[in-house]
C-alpha cells in the first residue's frame, strides 16, 4: 500500500530577489526620539556605506509569507512522516519543548548578564549536566561544544591535553596516532586531525566488529593516543567486547573516546561510563530530540571520567554545593547560588564564546523531564524494536551484510539489486515516490552500496509496515521493472539534478542581471 | 570494457605514462575515470616543482568522491594541462588525449621499466574486482 | 509515553511477529555485566503542566531578562518582526533534515542559496557558506583557512577583539602548528596600532581584526588591508554586531579576504548566549578552500532549475581528515531566522535600524560624557558600543543601578582585564527609547553624586 504524503502550492516559486521591486518594504520602525545628528559627524562620510545595499530584496510583509509558505511546501519533515536515515535518530521534536526555548525569561535573556540575575538560567544548564552524567555514567560534562563535530574536536583535545600532562611534552610527542574504525563518521578523522594526531585505521571482523587482533597489533606500536569509536557501531551492532578494547587500549597507554551519535540504542539500558569510555560526546539534535532545522543547530555535550575533568572547556557551571537528589523525587534544585568557574588551569580553553547552544539545552531538559526515568527507557526499547522489526521484514528482498542482531539500526546492500543494474541510489530516488525520505546511504563506507535504516521509536507499527511495503515493491520493480528505479523520482517538483554540472561551474549565489546586456552575469 | 592502450606504461595506482624522449605524460587510465564518475575539478602542481616516484602530486573530484594522483616517476614538471581547469570531463573523454595532466622531465627515466605493460595493468585491475 | 505511538500491546505483538521473547532478549547482545540494573537516577516523567510551571519558575530568577538593557559585547538586542518566529516555526522548515536529497528539500536548500547571496551583499564579498556555529567559531576557522591558503603558520590578531573570540581561536589553534600573536591596541583612539605591526612578514598568514572592535570602534581596515597585501598575508575582518553592515562600508569594500560575522543580531533572540549563527564569506579564488557548507544552483535533465549541496569534496564526509574543516550540523535554522528577518526588513529598513542605533548611542555617549567625572577615553568613531570611563570601580556601580534603578547599564570590563577596573562598554539599539537612555544617565549620576 503506497502513501503519496507530498503535495504543492506553487511550485514555481523564484528567488525572493527575483519578487523584489524597487520601494516595497516589509519592515516599520518607531520614529527616532532622540536629537538627530547629521550622519557625516556621527559615523565619517569615508566609512559610511555608499552602495545604498543594492541587490538586497525590497519586498512586503506579505511577499516574505508567501515566499517561504511556498517553498517550505517542497520540503519533507518528520511532522510529514518517518525520516529513516541511520545514525541521525530523526525522532519526534516536540512542541512542548519549542515553548519552554522561547519563554522570555530564557529567550530575552543576554549571556553577560550576571550571574545573580541569571540564577534560573544557570540552574537549567546544571540540572542538564546533573542529567547527562548520570543517562552516560561520566561525572565531567560540558555543554559548550555547538555540534557533534565540535564536541568531538573538544574531546580529543582533552585526550590530547590530559596525555601532555601526563606524559610530558616530549614523550606524548611520541604518541600521535588516534586509531579510527574504518566504519566511522567522517567528522571523527577531521576532528582528530585538528588536534594533532595522525589517523590509523582499524578493521572491522567478519561480523562487523573490532577486529581485536588488529587493535592490539596497533596498540603495540607504543604511538597510541587513543581509540574513537561508536557504540553501537555504524552498522547498529553493540561492540560486546567494548571491555576489552578499552583495556587494551588503555594497557597500551591511550584513551578511549566514544562517539555518541547512537545513544538511542543505550539511554537507560547501559552507559559508556560503565563500559570503560573515558570521554564521549552527545548529540543533543539525535538522541534528545532537538529539532534539526535543516541543518543545526545542534548541540554537543561532552562528558568525561573525574580524571580527564581537569580538562573541560571554561566556564564551567558549579553550585556552592551540591543539593539534587534523584532518590526523593525533587524536581527542583535548592535555591542555591550557581556560577561561572574559570579557575581550572588545566582546561584546554574555550571552544565557544558564552556557553554553548542555550536553546537547545532548554529543548534537551524538556526532553527529558517530559519522558522521565521510565520514559527515557521505553523510548530505547521501542527504537530498538522498530529497528529489529524493519530487519526482520525486509531480510526477504534486501542482502543483510551482517549476521548480528540489529540494535537502533541495520544496514542493508543493494548487492541483490545490483545484478539487475539498479543500485542504493536508485532505490532511494524510488522511495521518494512512495512518500518516504530516503535512508542513509553510502555509509559506512566498508558497505558497498550501504542502506543504514534507522526508524527511531516516533513510528508507530503502521508506518513501519508502510515503509516495509514500500521497499518490498521497490524490490520488484528493480527485478521486473528497472527502469522505473533508475529514473526515480517521478512525482517530484524537480527531477534529480545535474550535481557534476553545479560543481564544475559553482553558481554560489544570486547576481542582479546587468543593465545592458552581454554580460555573463547570473541572472 | 575500459580501454587500456598498448603504448603506454601503467601504475597501481591507476596512473599512464607516456614517454616522449626524456618527457612523462602522465594522467590517470579509462578504468580510474569510470570509477570516479564525472570529473569537477583537478588540482595540479605547478611548472617547477619537483615529485619523487610514488608521491602524490595532486588530486582529482567528482561530485562525491576525491582521489590523489601518484607520479608514477620522479622528476620536474614542465608543463600543465591549464585547459583542466576549465574542462575537467577532458579526463573523463579522453584521458589519455586531451585528458592529460602533467609533462614531467624524468630524472631516472629507467623507473618505467618498473611500470605494468597494458596487459599486466588489464590483469592487474580485472583481479581488483 | 505520549511520543511513542506504538502502544505495550502493539509493541508485545510486534514481538511475536519477529519471534523474540521479551523486550528484553532485544538487549542480548549487550553483556550482563553492562546492563544498567537500575533505574536511571534523574525525576520522573513530568506532565506538561508540571513541567512548564517548573521552567516558569526558572525563568522568573533571570532578573536580568526584565531589565532596561545596555548590554552589548557580541550579543545585541534588536527588534525581530514577528513573522519570523512564524515562519521558521513551520515543521517543513524546522522539523527537517539537512538537504542531503535535493529533490525533497528544495524549501531549504533554496533559503540557504538566499542567505549565501545576502551575507556576500552585506559583507561585499564574493562568496559565502550555509553558516558556522557563530561569529567565535567561525573567526577560528578563518585563521585555520588563511593557515591553509597560504601556508604560512603565523596570524596576527588585534588584541581590540572580543576576548571570548581570541580565546577560542588560540584554543583552535593549539595543535594547528599555527602561532597566534597578538596586536596592540592604541591607548587614545582605541583602534588596532598600525605601527605595532612590525611582527608583519613573509611568515604571516593572516592579520585579524574586528570592526566595530570590542570596544566599538571602527578600524582603519584599508590601511591593515594595505599592509598585509604588501607581504602577501590575508586581512580577516570580525564583525560581532551584524547591523553595522548597515551604515558602514562594507569589509569587502575595504580590503577584506575573508569576512566572518556573528549574525545574531538578525532576528534571532539572546537567549543566554545560543543558538547563534555564524556569517563566513571569502573571495571567489578561495571557493575550494572555504569551510563548511555551499548551496549551488543546478538543473535537472528537464532544464528545471533548482539548488544542490556543491563542493561537497571539501567536506569532512569525503575528505575525511584532510577536509577544510570538521563541521557537519551548522546552524541552519538560525540562519534561516536572519535570512527572514534581512528579507521583511529589506535595505532600507536595515539601513533604519543601523541609523537609529548608531544615533541613539551618540546620543547616550555625549549625555554620559557630560557627567561630571565620567569621559569617553577612546577618540576613534563608533557605531553603537562605546566605552566609558567612570571616577568609580564600574562593576559595582554597575551592580548598583541594577538592583536600586533596574537598568543593566553596560558590561565591565573588569571581567575580561583587570587593567581596566574603571571602564565599562555600553551598547544601544533601536529597542532603547530615550527615556531608557535619559534614565540611564540620571542613574548613573545619581549614583556618583
Amino acid at each position: 500500500m503506497i502513501t503519496k504524503v507530498t503535495t504543492h502550492i506553487s511550485p514555481h516559486e523564484r528567488l525572493i530577489f527575483e519578487r523584489s521591486q524597487p520601494g516595497r518594504a516589509g519592515y516599520s520602525l518607531p520614529p527616532l526620539d532622540v536629537d538627530e545628528q547629521p550622519l557625516g559627524e556621527i559615523i565619517p562620510r569615508e566609512l559610511q556605506r555608499d552602495d545604498n545595499l543594492a541587490g538586497m530584496p525590497e519586498v512586503t510583509e506579505v511577499d516574505v509569507i508567501r515566499h517561504f509558505t511556498r517553498i517550505s511546501t517542497w520540503n519533507y519533515s518528520i511532522d510529514q512522516g518517518m525520516y529513516p536515515l541511520g545514525s541521525c535518530t530523526m525522532k519526534y521534536n516536540s512542541r512542548l519543548n519549542e515553548k519552554v526555548a522561547r519563554i522570555g525569561g530564557f529567550a530575552n535573556l543576554h549571556p553577560l548578564a550576571s550571574e545573580a540575575e541569571a540564577q534560573g538560567a544557570l540552574e537549567v544548564i546544571y540540572e542538564l549536566q546533573q542529567h547527562l552524567a548520570e543517562i552516560t555514567g561520566l561525572p565531567g560534562i560540558s555543554l559548550q561544544p555547538a555540534a557533534g563535530a565540535h564536541g568531538e574536536m573538544t574531546g580529543i583535545m582533552i585526550i590530547r591535553a590530559f596525555i601532555d600532562a601526563r606524559d610530558g611534552k616530549e614523550k606524548s610527542a611520541q604518541r600521535r596516532t588516534m586509531l579510527i574504525p574504518d566504519s566511522a563518521h567522517g567528522t571523527n578523522p577531521a576532528s582528530a586531525h585538528l588536534s594533532g594526531f595522525t589517523v590509523k585505521t582499524i578493521k572491522s571482523t567478519a561480523e562487523g566488529l573490532t577486529d581485536l587482533d588488529h587493535l592490539r597489533e596497533l596498540c603495540a606500536h607504543g604511538d597510541v593516543a587513543g581509540l574513537m569509536l561508536t557504540n553501537p557501531n555504524t552498522l547498529g551492532l553493540f561492540e560486546r567486547n567494548i571491555r576489552e578494547i578499552c583495556e587494551i587500549v588503555h594497557e597500551a597507554g591511550g584513551l578511549v573516546y566514544m562517539d555518541g551519535a547512537n545513544m538511542n540504542a543505550l539511554v537507560g539500558v547501559a552507559r559508556p561510563g560503565d563500559m570503560g569510555v573515558d570521554v564521549i560526546h552527545l548529540n543533543l539534535h539525535k538522541t534528545f530530540s532537538t529539532p534539526h532545522g535543516g541543518g543545526g543547530p545542534g548541540s554537543g555535550p561532552v562528558c568525561c571520567t573525574k580524571e580527564l575533568e581537569p580538562f573541560l572547556p571554561v566556564p564551567r557551571i558549579v553550585a556552592q554545593t551540591s543539593v539534587y537528589d534523584g532518590e526523593t523525587d525533587e524536581h527542583r534544585l535548592k535555591s542555591v547560588p550557581l556560577r561561572l568557574d574559570f579557575n581550572y588551569p588545566q582546561s584546554i580553553g574555550r571552544v565557544k564564546a558564552f556557553y554553548g547552544n542555550y536553546g537547545m539545552m532548554l529543548r534537551a531538559l524538556s526532553y527529558i523531564l517530559t519522558h522521565g526515568r521510565e520514559g527515557l527507557r521505553e523510548a530505547t526499547e521501542a527504537a530498538v524494536l522498530n529497528a529489529r522489526y524493519i530487519a526482520h521484514a525486509l531480510v526477504t528482498d534486501y542482502e543483510k551484510p551482517f549476521e548480528g542482531s540489529p540494535m537502533h539500526e541495520v544496514v542493508f546492500t543493494d548487492k541483490r539489486q545490483a545484478r539487475k543494474g539498479v543500485h542504493t541510489l536508485d532505490i532511494a530516488k524510488r522511495l521518494i515516490d512512495y512518500g518516504f525520505h530516503p535512508m542513509t546511504i553510502y555509509f559506512p563506507l566498508i558497505v558497498s552500496g550501504a542502506m543504514l535504516i534507522e526508524p527511531t521509536e516516533s513510528v508507530g507499527h503502521q508506518e513501519l509496515d508502510q515503509f516495509i511495503d514500500a521497499m518490498r515493491s521497490i524490490a520488484k520493480e528493480a527485478a521486473e521493472d528497472p527502469e522505473l528505479v533508475l529514473n526515480a523520482p517521478h512525482s517530484t517538483r524537480i527531477g534529480r539534478l545535474d550535481e557534476a554540472a553545479a560543481a564544475r561551474k559553482p553558481v554560489l549565489r544570486w547576481k542582479p542581471k546587468l543593465a545592458e546586456s552581454h554580460s555573463t552575469a547570473t541572472p | 570494457m575500459a580501454n587500456v592502450p598498448d603504448n603506454l606504461h601503467y601504475s597501481k595506482d591507476h596512473e599512464w605514462v607516456r614517454v616522449e624522449g626524456d618527457t612523462a605524460v602522465i594522467g590517470i587510465t579509462d578504468h580510474a575515470q569510470e570509477q570516479l564518475g564525472d570529473v569537477v575539478y583537478v588540482e595540479l602542481p605547478k611548472p617547477g616543482e619537483s615529485f619523487p616516484a610514488n608521491e602524490s602530486f595532486g588530486s582529482v573530484e567528482s561530485v562525491k568522491a576525491v582521489s590523489e594522483i601518484f607520479t608514477p616517476v620522479s622528476g620536474e614538471i614542465t608543463e600543465v594541462n591549464e585547459s583542466l581547469s576549465d574542462e575537467p570531463e577532458k579526463v573523463n573523454k579522453d584521458p589519455y588525449g586531451d585528458g592529460w595532466m602533467i609533462k614531467m622531465k624524468m630524472s631516472s627515466p629507467g623507473e618505467v621499466d618498473s611500470l605494468l605493460t597494458a596487459a599486466e595493468y588489464e590483469d592487474f585491475t580485472k583481479a581488483e574486482e | 509515553m505520549r511520543y511513542i505511538p506504538n502502544s505495550p500491546n502493539e509493541r508485545a505483538e510486534m514481538l511475536r511477529r519477529i519471534g523474540v521473547d521479551s523486550i528484553e532478549n532485544l538487549f542480548d547482545s549487550i553483556p550482563e555485566g553492562l546492563r544498567l540494573r537500575r533505574p536511571l537516577n534523574v525525576p520522573a516523567a513530568l506532565s506538561e503542566l508540571e513541567l512548564l510551571k517548573k521552567f516558569d519558575e526558572m525563568s522568573n530568577r533571570n532578573l536580568a531578562a526584565r531589565r532596561v538593557s545596555f548590554l552589548g559585547a557580541g550579543a545585541y538586542a534588536h527588534y525581530t518582526p514577528t513573522i519570523v518566529d512564524h515562519l521558521i516555526s513551520r515543521s517543513e522548515f524546522f522539523t527537517a533534515y539537512t538537504p542531503y536529497q535535493p529533490e525533497i528539500s528544495q524549501g531549504t536548500l533554496q533559503a540557504i542559496f538566499e542567505f549565501q547571496t545576502l551575507v556576500c551583499q552585506l559583507t561585499g564579498m564574493d562568496i559565502a557558506n550555509a553558516s558556522m556555529y557563530d561569529g567565535s567559531t567561525a573567526m577560528a576557522e578563518a585563521v585555520l583557512m588563511a593557515e591553509r591558503v597560504t601556508r604560512r603558520s603565523k596570524v596576527i590578531a588585534s588584541s581590540a577583539i572580543h576576548p571570548e573570540y581570541l580565546d577560542v581561536a588560540h584554543t583552535y589553534v593549539q595543535h594547528a602548528g599555527i602561532e597566534l600573536q597578538h596586536l596592540p591596541f592604541n591607548a587614545e583612539t582605541g583602534t588596532t596600532l598600525a605601527d605595532g605591526l612590525s611582527a608583519l612578514d613573509e611568515k604571516t598568514a593572516a592579520i585579524v581584526v574586528q570592526s566595530p572592535n570590542f570596544f566599538g570602534c571602527i578600524e582603519d581596515l584599508q590601511m591593515l588591508a594595505d599592509k598585509a597585501h604588501a607581504v602577501g598575508a590575508l586581512l580577516i575582518v570580525v564583525v560581532t554586531e551584524a547591523i553595522s553592515f548597515g551604515l558602514l562600508k562594507s569589509p569587502g569594500a575595504r580590503g577584506a579576504d575573508i569576512v566572518v560575522a556573528e549574525g545574531q543580531s538578525f532576528g534571532v533572540p539572546l537567549s543566554f548566549g545560543g543558538p547563534y549563527v555564524g556569517l563566513f564569506a571569502t573571495r571567489e579564488k578561495y571557493a575550494r578552500q572555504i569551510p563548511g557548507r555551499l548551496v549551488g544552483e543546478a538543473f535537472d535533465a528537464k532544464g528545471r532549475r533548482g539548488f544542490v549541496l556543491t563542493l561537497a569534496t571539501r567536506e569532512q564526509h569525503i575528505r575525511r581528515e584532510k577536509a577544510t574543516s570538521n563541521i557537519c550540523t551548522n546552524e541552519g535554522l538560525i540562519a534561516l531566522a536572519a535570512t527572514i528577518y534581512l528579507e521583511t526588513m529589506g535595505p532600507r529598513g536595515i539601513e533604519a535600524v543601523a541609523t537609529q542605533c548608531a544615533q541613539k548611542a551618540h546620543y547616550a555617549a555625549r549625555k554620559i560624557s557630560e557627567i561630571g567625572g565620567f569621559s569617553l577615553p577612546f577618540s576613534a568613531p563608533f557605531f553603537n558600543e562605546f566605552v566609558v570611563r567612570a571616577p568609580t570601580e564600574a562593576a559595582s556601580l554597575l551592580r548598583k543601578l541594577a538592583s536600586e534603578n533596574g537598568i543593566d547599564g553596560g558590561i565591565a570590563l573588569s571581567r575580561y582585564n583587570a587593567e581596566r577596573p574603571n571602564d565599562f562598554l555600553v551598547c544601544v539599539t533601536e529597542t532603547n527609547t530615550r527615556q531608557q537612555i535619559d534614565a540611564l544617565v540620571e542613574g548613573i549620576g545619581s549614583l556618583i553624586h
